[in-house]
């Protein structure tokens, strides 16, 4: 195993050197400044291998009969670390479109609305998600494969790699630095080492389904594959760009005008597609039944649901152009398609909330089950208004609106956020082998901040959507447009206000479940007791058959 | 039962799996995007457009830098409010030379397709220095640094370069002269015939007249910054292609 050490630390050696390179003769202060970032992080990271692997004297710090579960632990703490910076982001942002006098800083242009709110979408969707789903791949594959996770050193590679790509990302976006394509706006270089970083990642997992030594792959493996897999094809097409210079961070898109349009929004919509829903739906295949100890509900079902899901989700980024330049057929296409995708992503839905078949008590006395089947409800909804925002006449209205920014977050905080709360949870009750959380009733109070924090963002952008869709399509009786633009802005401040307090409730859930994690992992309140034995150790589920 | 049988198959190959999943993936994007780049139809034949000037392309990179496009659509739609507030519905063709597409998503500020001379270079100065100072309800952020960055564009004959690597079609001739052009197009004290020089390079591709326009856009004759760079790309957004030609029922206009 030796040699992955000297494997991760020669690739890490030469983006060093290469770094050095080129922060010695960048043409921008831009690369100037992420170059010595990437040195200065990747000579530290070489120092402390160079330390660690001094240290072992002979130990093997792979041993095969044991799991690899300090890596999901820090992956927890970067989950938690990014989520909170994301969700005080969005409230920043929040705060600057209803307040632009008090929160935006002529002196301080990087605090701009343009540069901050890459930063938050990329904070939570690539940041906390990521971690999430890094964390959780990891200690799945590990569990339903009854295997140590392959690679040696290369899983931390992939941990520590891909959080040095969201640094990169996020000083990026504050300095100015995109390539302006929604949820794919790191520059070329950082796409570059995110590529290094996915394909070890990829093989990693595959790795680790290599020496399982379960006769099956479990269901929620072929989700986190196909998020892998996806992603990678996803990656490299939509980041298709030549570098004006080696030294500089600036390049060209590849593609131009309704090319690009369209392999950026078949980007766009399949990162819900595949980062968003496919990764958080091994989750659900995973945590829930472990967690309410009941098995999935239907084996069959589950086929389906893979396959048919991501089959017609690539169909459907063409929705996202509708009445634009994009050729009538592309949207046709795209809109038949996101209609069918109602069908498949509410057998998932089903699949999830009828595990709890036989344990819907639990739904009263966990609130972390409770928090899981929530997040499927908001799947649910979010799944189903999605074909209908796709239909072209509905689009019309909803387009271009707040209507848009209220149902990414239905889905992505009751969706992506509950599901993902609910893991966390999960993972630091038992990778500290803990009884119980530290507080119950602070799950508790998690579950009912945040919700109602939901209600209030989607409900009061919702209506504004709807009102300026509106206002921008009135005419008056002489036939004349009705409103001028501004007036429409102006008539959505009480929603943006509404908006920002439910985003804060929200941020501050998070914080009482961080506190949370924290007081479990050091084993206070209800938590302390005698180590228990893992619950997991004894799979209580066999993958499925 | 036969066919849930065999999926056992995949189920326990996970090159297969893999295999599995990279085609049934594949699919739709190759369906979809493929075509777009032979099928003729696809962009509308037009006059008017030209690569953007140098100056203009340091200005639409200030706007990606600042992610103008996460407020700002610039895609009109053929629906009439659309059309009777910004104008004529935004075509394949107006975007054809931009890399990357700048489309957005979202309009919590007004659609600038078309929002070249709609506005003096004083208006846009002004509403980007204080945007509350012209528009009181305005929620958008204040861009006054712009007037204080001076723009930096020694290399911007590579940019020019790599834009023509990837398809636009800048002459030998532009890319020799981008930094001349650049200052040319910005300062009033320029030479003549360097102005002359760069509005003949770039009608000729455009094959129209007037579709350059040259002045001082940031009302500081004694630099070049980036605030000249912003304005001088809004004041050409839209303006290029030539509609009084364009047969928007045309069979081979109808996609």
């Amino acid at each position: 195993m030796a040699g992955s050490i000297a494997g991760v630390a020669t690739l890490v050696g030469i983006a060093c050197l290469g770094s050095l390179l080129i922060a010695a003769n960048a043409i921008d202060p831009m690369m100037e400044a992420h170059a010595w970032i990437f040195f200065f992080l990747t000579a530290f990271a070489l120092l402390s291998i160079g330390i660690w692997a001094g240290g072992l004297t002979g130990r093997n710090p792979f041993d095969e009969s044991f799991y690899e579960d300090t890596i999901v632990k820090f992956g927890v703490a970067a989950a938690m670390f990014w989520g909170i910076a994301g969700f005080l982001v969005g409230v920043i942002i929040a705060l600057q479109l209803t307040w632009p006098n008090i929160f935006y800083f002529p002196d301080l242009g990087w605090t701009n609305f343009g540069r901050l709110r890459p930063l938050h979408t990329s904070a939570v969707i690539f940041a906390f998600g990521g971690n999430v789903l890094i964390a959780t791949s990891f200690y799945v594959v590990q569990r339903t494969s009854r295997t140590r996770i392959a690679g040696g050193l290369w899983p931390w590679f992939v941990f520590w790699g891909y959080n040095l790509f969201i640094v990169i990302a996020g000083t990026g976006y504050l300095m100015g630095v995109t390539q302006s394509k929604e949820y794919a706006e790191p520059e070329w270089y950082a796409d570059l080492w995110l590529t290094i970083v996915w394909v070890a990642y990829l093989l990693v997992f595959l790795g680790t389904l290599w020496k399982r030594k379960e006769p099956h792959i479990y269901v929620a493996n072929w989700f986190y594959l196909s998020f892998i897999v996806t992603i990678a094809m996803l990656h490299i097409v939509n980041n298709l760009s030549i570098p004006v210079n080696l030294s500089g961070s600036k390049s060209y898109q590849l593609f131009s005008g309704v090319q690009d349009a369209l392999t950026q929004w078949w980007y766009g919509h399949n990162a819900v597609g595949f980062f968003l829903t496919t990764g958080f739906l091994a989750i659900m295949y995973y945590f829930i039944p472990k967690r309410a100890q009941r098995p999935v509900y239907s084996y069959r079902l589950s086929i389906v649901h893979f396959w048919s899901l991501i089959f017609i989700y690539i169909w459907a980024g063409p929705h996202h152009l509708h009445y634009t330049a994009l050729p009538q057929w592309a949207q046709t296409l795209g809109m038949t398609f996101s209609i069918m995708l109602w069908m498949p992503s509410w057998g998932g839905m089903i699949n999830g909330v009828m595990t709890l078949s036989g344990a819907w008590d639990k739904l009263r006395t966990d609130p972390v089950v409770r928090m899981m089947v929530v997040s499927l409800a908001f799947y649910g909804m979010s799944t189903f208004e999605g074909p209908l925002m796709s239909v072209r006449a509905v689009n019309a209205l909803s387009h271009y609106t707040e209507w848009g920014i209220a149902h990414v977050h239905s889905g992505s905080l009751g969706w992506v956020g509950f599901i993902s709360f609910g893991a966390l949870y999960c993972l630091t009750q038992w990778l500290w082998k803990r009884p119980a959380l530290y507080s119950k009733s602070l799950v508790e109070w998690h579950f009912w901040l945040a919700t109602i924090g939901i209600v209030f963002y989607i409900v009061a952008l919702y209506f504004a959507g709807i009102i300026e869709g509106l206002m921008w399509r009135a005419y008056n009786e002489y036939g004349f447009l009705e409103y001028s633009f501004i007036e429409t802005v102006d008539a959505k401040h009480i929603n943006y206000m509404i908006r920002t307090v439910g985003g804060g409730l929200y941020l501050t859930g998070a914080l009482i479940m961080a506190y949370n994690l924290v007081r479990t992992a050091l084993g206070h309140g209800e938590a302390a007791d005698v180590a228990v034995t893992e619950p997991n150790r004894t799979p209580a589920l066999q993958p499925a058959e | 039962m036969g066919l849930f049988q065999k999926h056992q198959a995949l189920e326990r190959h996970s090159l297969l799996l893999t295999v599995g999943i990279l085609v049934v993936v594949a699919i739709g994007g190759l369906v979809e995007i493929a075509p777009l780049f032979y099928l003729e139809n696809t962009i509308e034949k037009v006059q008017g457009m030209r690569p953007y000037t140098p100056l203009e392309l340091a200005g639409r990179n200030i706007y990606i830098r600042e992610g103008c496009y996460t407020c700002h659509s610039q895609m009109v739609r053929p629906l009439r409010d659309e059309v009777e507030r910004y104008g004529h519905y935004s075509l394949a063709a107006e975007s054809m030379y931009d890399h990357p597409f700048q489309w957005g998503s979202k309009r919590t500020g007004p659609d600038l397709a078309r929002v070249g001379r709609k506005y003096s270079n004083e208006w846009h100065l002004d509403h980007m220095t204080n945007p509350r100072s012209v528009v009181p309800e305005s929620i958008m952020p204040p861009y006054a640094f712009l007037s204080d960055n001076t723009l930096h564009f020694d290399d911007i004959a590579d940019h020019l370069k790599t834009l023509r690597f990837e398809g636009v079609p800048y002459t030998d001739d532009m890319i020799e002269n981008a930094k001349t052009d650049l200052i040319a197009q910005v300062d009033p004290d320029a030479d003549y015939d360097s102005q002359d020089a760069l509005v003949a390079r770039y009608e000729e591709a455009s094959g129209r007249k007037g579709t350059i326009t040259i002045g001082d856009f940031d009302s500081d004759r004694t630099r070049i910054t980036e605030m000249d760079a912003v304005i001088a790309y809004l004041q050409m957004t839209g303006t290029l292609v030539d509609f009084s030609t364009y047969e928007a029922d045309d069979l081979s206009n109808r996609r």
